[in-house]
Formats: C-alpha cells, structure tokens, sequence
C-alpha cells in the first residue's frame, strides 16, 4: 500500500475519534426518564368537574410519545376546519386547548413540561405566546 | 465501440432512472403525515353558526371616545393586547374622524354631529379579503362562515398583509409584546415578536356560543349576526336603517356597516 505506515494510523485515529460518543457513554447510566409532578385532586376545565389523578385524555404512554404532534392537530383542527373539540379515545370530549385544558391540569410547567424537554434537550416555542397558568407563572412575576 | 457505448449510455440510463424512483420513494415515504391522533374532532353543540358573519355599528349610540374606549379596553383586555405607545402601536380596535374612516365620502358639507364625531373601526372581515390574496404563506385565510383569521404559528411577519389591507386593521409586533401587557388575561394567549396580529370576530367565543366582547360592552350599539339570515339582528338593522361601509368601492365587500 502506497504510505501505509501515515494512511493507516490515520484511519484508526479517525475512526476512534467518530465513535467517540460510544467510548465516552460506555459503561455510564442508563437513560432513566426524569420525575415528573402529575396532577391530583379535581379541577375543573371548561365548566366540567375532571378527577385530575385519574387518567389524561388519552393513555399516559401514547401522550408521551404523541402529544406533540396531537397538539399540532388540535392546532391545525381549530385553526383550519372550526373543529374546537376532540373526542378522545375513550369517549370523552375535551376542548381543544393548550392552555386551558392541558395546562389546566399540568399548571406548573417547571415541574411537568420542562422535566423531559430540558432533559432532552428540545426547546418547544409553545410559551411563546401561550401563556403558563399564574400561580407557577415565573415569566411574569 | 458503437455498440459498447450504447451498452454504456443504456446501462447508465436504466441506473439513473432507478436510482431517481429509489429516492422518491424514499422521499414519499420521509414525507408521509405523523401519526394520526386516536381521537376524532367535531364543533361544539353550543356553536354560533352563520353563513357570513357581519356587524353593524351605531354610530348614534357609538359616537363618544369615552364609551368607544371602553368597548376598546374591554378587547384590548381579553386578548391580551399590548399598550404600546407610538409608532410601534399594536390595536385590533381603534376610532377615527369621519373624513380618516370614509374617505370614499367627500361631502363638502356635513352635519356637526357627524363632521365632529369618532368613529369606531375594526377589521371588516371582508368577504374577499386583501389580505388573504397576498398572505404567501397562507397564515390568514378565511373561514368557511367569512371570518378573516391568522393562524400566528405560521405567520412569517413579510406584513404584505398589512401592505394589502386598505383599512389599517393589521398591527405588527415589532417587538415581544408581554412586557406591554399589564393585566395578563391567563385564558388567552399573547403573540409573539414578528407577527402580525388584527381583530378575530372572537372566533373561539363564537364556537362556545358567546357574542365578540366588544358587542357586549357595546351595551347594544354594536350588532353582530348572519347576514345570510333575513331575521338576523343585522339584516333587521340593515333593512330599517340607511348605512355605510368603509371603502366598498374598493370592491373588498367589508362586513361592518356603519349606521350613520
Ligand atoms: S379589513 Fe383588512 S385585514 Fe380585515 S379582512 Fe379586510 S383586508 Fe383583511
């Protein structure tokens, strides 16, 4: 091989250094998801009474891996079609809020909504211009 | 050597014409929607429904900036619209001169009453809207019942829209507009820097069966209803008595009438 003795100590040093996240998170701890504050007690959310500890409009898993993009189609529902309230899975009918539905029962966005985004480094512009229940309403304050 | 290269360019054809479907199957694919909600969607039962929503001022009850800024506060309020003074004003409600609001009307003489008094303006909501014609993005569109609304998250602040509109309904926020908000209302959301924002018919209030909020501070000086609908509060208004528009000739078809 033509200069085998630079093109080979170079290809390894490479290749060592492009699976550097490898070596580096090798052996550390497992990805654990952050504790999150969940609501408890009644609340009420557009005229009705919800048992807040119960269940969220939809399975807790499912929310987890898909509010973002429910919340994009309660958007574009409202926005576009007039659509102003979603029938969930189970029945039940919901306003279709970010503010005041979702953040009725998960007000403290500190405790709930930054938990994961902060941990996974994702930034939503959401509070942009929704605004964060008072009470936990730092931005504000 | 004829033959080998037509072997060549066939072979190379035939290759880029597959690698060309690959990728757009790839593509079709990268593209496909995101997974769809369970649930389904539908309109509140309580909804206000019209064939073209349309508002009717009474200039003889609406005619003092006293009781014009009440009504004014009272949206200003509830959709958390910041008080920003100067050029960099941000309004969905605002009063004006006769002669500011109907510059198509050029009467040399007027009666005091209405020669001295405001006017009340607000977004007409027209039925074919400026705006919308121009809007690149399709961030302002109308709806099926004739509101004319922004959908903020797609708003990319060019403000032809504002260029278009020829009543000077839009605001644009020039800068983050909370810190001009002094009485938050937590039920509804501000706007961000870089869009434009106007008046919305209170759309949401609509779908829960509720009049705007400027028609109920109006104490009944303003009417709002389906003008498609000849019992509506406003086509009984329109028919009883003579009104105007803002600039119909403009060919815009503006929703508010103004009885003078
Ligand atoms: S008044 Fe202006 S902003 Fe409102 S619909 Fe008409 S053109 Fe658009």
């Amino acid at each position: 091989m033509y200069n085998a003795k630079y093109v080979i100590p170079g290809l390894a040093v490479f290749v060592g250094i492009f699976t550097m996240p490898f070596w580096l998170n090798f052996g550390s701890e497992e990805y654990r998801y952050p504790e999150v504050a969940l609501p408890k007690g009644q609340i009420v959310i557009d005229g009705q009474s919800v048992d807040a500890g119960a269940a969220c409009i939809e399975p807790k898993e499912w929310m987890r891996a898909n509010h973002m993009s429910l919340l994009i189609e309660w958007r574009d529902q409202a926005l576009r079609n007039e659509k102003r309230v979603y029938v969930a899975s189970d029945g039940r009918k919901w306003e279709t809020s970010l503010q005041n539905t979702c953040m009725a029962c998960h007000g403290d966005k500190e405790a709930f909504c930054d938990k994961c985004h902060d941990t996974n480094s994702v930034n939503p512009y959401c509070w942009d211009c929704h605004v964060i229940p008072q009470g936990n309403n730092h931005e504000f304050e | 050597m004829n033959s080998s290269r037509r072997y060549f360019l066939k072979v190379a054809g035939l290759s880029a014409f597959a690698l060309a479907g690959g990728a757009g199957a790839a593509m079709a694919a990268g593209s496909a929607p995101a997974p769809a909600g369970r649930g389904s969607y539908e309109a509140s039962e309580k909804a206000l429904k019209a064939g073209r929503w349309a508002m009717v001022i009474d200039t003889r009850k609406l005619n003092t900036v006293e009781r014009m800024r009440k009504v004014i506060d009272a949206c200003h309020k509830y959709h958390n619209v910041p008080d920003i003074p100067g050029t960099q004003e941000v309004k969905w409600l605002w009063d004006d001169t006769y002669h500011h609001a109907f510059s198509d009307e050029v009467h040399p003489v007027l009666p005091t009453r209405v020669e001295e008094s405001r006017f009340f303006m607000l977004c007409n909501h027209c039925e074919n809207p400026s705006c919308v014609r121009v809007c690149p993005v399709k961030a302002t569109y109308k709806t099926e019942q004739g509101l004319v609304a922004i959908d903020y998250h797609r708003c990319i602040g060019c403000r032809f829209c504002m260029a278009a509109c020829p009543y000077g309904s839009r605001s644009f926020n020039f800068q983050d507009p909370r810190p001009f908000i002094k009485d938050l209302n937590p039920a509804y959301p501000t706007r961000m820097r870089g869009v434009v924002e106007k008046c919305t018919f209170c759309a949401e209030r609509l779908e829960k069966g509720l009049l705007p909020v400027c028609v109920e501070a109006s104490e009944g000086a303003i009417l709002f209803g389906d003008l498609r609908d000849p019992d509506s509060v406003v086509s009984k208004a329109l028919a009883e008595n003579y009104s105007i528009r803002r600039k119909p000739s403009l060919g815009t078809d503006p929703g508010v009438y103004y009885i003078i």
